[in-house]
């Protein structure tokens, strides 16, 4: 089934988009809602939240170039010596940006 | 009023202080938007259109996955199927809210999760790691991020050209970068580090032979396993410890 991309097809295709989106944005919640959060459950939610960033990062390093992992890696040792987020941040970022300027192609 | 129904004390004030705290953040959201504003409308999006998606979708990757697939017609249920798959984060991290969603009514409830979005979302999941119950963020830094989104793209769809290559500097990472200095200040027990290893390889496993844009459920789902068969006490968990300490000790 497709949809042409007229003005009103392109609207009908926003539409089922936004609401595919919504539906994952209150999906989740809506299914805790018929679970008894118990210590196992609890334990769980809190495994699998720091788990979805992890699995979100490590893919990205392994996909990105040489800039990415220079940002992702920079990052790392900023935030684990400092604990201070944005500085980790502002440097993970120039080290992307100074790597790609540099031209380094490892990938 | 449901007082003691739902016993969230929801801080309005709070929720100014948590916009400012992700405003620089933002800023390098307007740079995505742009690029999304632009790869919108060289796919044959009208710029409202597209200022349009970002008002109503507010979920970047599988925007782009979505102007990805255009042409002059465009398959639904793959279209479907890619902007599902992309977002499906979004059940989980919704889910690892719920602790603290459910002490509101439903109203506000699911009218706090159309905020919901990645760099709220893990301000707030790894506050909760450490005691602090934050939904404010989801509001106020939703709210200051979903504009940033919408601005940009009204820049991309308009002066696009002026943003010739945001990789170059850097701003592709800002995303990754974020999410990754969220993770390592959270709380890392020994239980932590085998479920992000378990995560990071059953993520790389599925990224590499599972479908697309199923590695972030996969991963995540198998780091929350660990935690299932995994059981540590939480001391730090205040805010639940009061109704359920019964039952845990």
């Amino acid at each position: 089934m497709t949809i042409e991309t007229t003005t009103a097809g392109i609207l009908a295709l926003i539409a089922v988009m936004t609401v595919v989106t919504i539906a994952t944005r209150f999906g989740g919640v809506f299914l805790m809602s018929f679970v008894t959060i118990n210590p196992r459950i609890e334990s769980f939610i809190n495994t699998m939240a720091s788990s979805v960033l992890i699995a979100i990062i490590v893919p990205m390093a392994f996909s990105g170039d040489a800039g990415s992992v220079a940002a992702l890696l920079v990052t790392a040792v900023i935030m684990l010596a400092t604990r201070k987020p944005l500085p980790a941040i502002a440097a993970g970022i120039a080290a992307a940006g100074l790597v790609r300027f540099a031209g380094f192609t490892v990938l | 009023m449901n007082a003691s129904t739902y016993s969230y004390q929801f801080k309005p004030e709070k929720v100014r202080a948590e916009f400012f705290r992700l405003l620089p953040i933002s800023f390098f959201v307007v740079a995505f938007g742009a690029a999304f504003g632009l790869a919108a409308v060289q796919k044959g999006l009208e710029p409202l259109q597209a200022i349009l998606m970002s008002f109503t979708v507010f979920a970047g990757a599988s925007q782009f996955a979505a102007v990805d697939m255009w042409g002059s017609e465009v398959s639904l249920i793959p279209l479907i199927a890619v902007v599902f798959a992309i977002n499906s984060r979004h059940l989980l991290m919704g889910a690892s809210l719920y602790p603290m969603l459910r002490d509101m009514p439903p109203g506000r409830r699911y009218g706090l999760l159309l905020f919901l979005t990645d760099a709220n979302w893990a301000v707030s999941a790894q506050e909760y790691q450490s005691g602090k119950r934050n939904l404010e963020v989801i509001l106020g830094g939703g709210l200051v991020l979903w504009l940033a989104w919408i601005f940009g793209t009204w820049l991309g769809v308009y002066f696009g050209g002026l943003l010739q290559n945001p990789k170059s500097l850097g701003l592709d990472m800002v995303l990754g970068c974020f999410l990754l200095s969220m993770a390592l200040g959270g709380n890392k027990t020994p239980r932590t580090l085998v479920a992000w290893t378990i995560a990071a390889a059953s993520s790389l496993a599925a990224w590499k032979w599972l479908p697309p844009n199923t590695h972030v459920v996969v991963g995540a789902l198998a780091g929350g396993a660990i935690g299932f068969f995994w059981l540590e006490k939480k001391p730090t968990d205040t805010g639940q410890a009061v109704a359920e300490d019964g039952g845990s000790s």
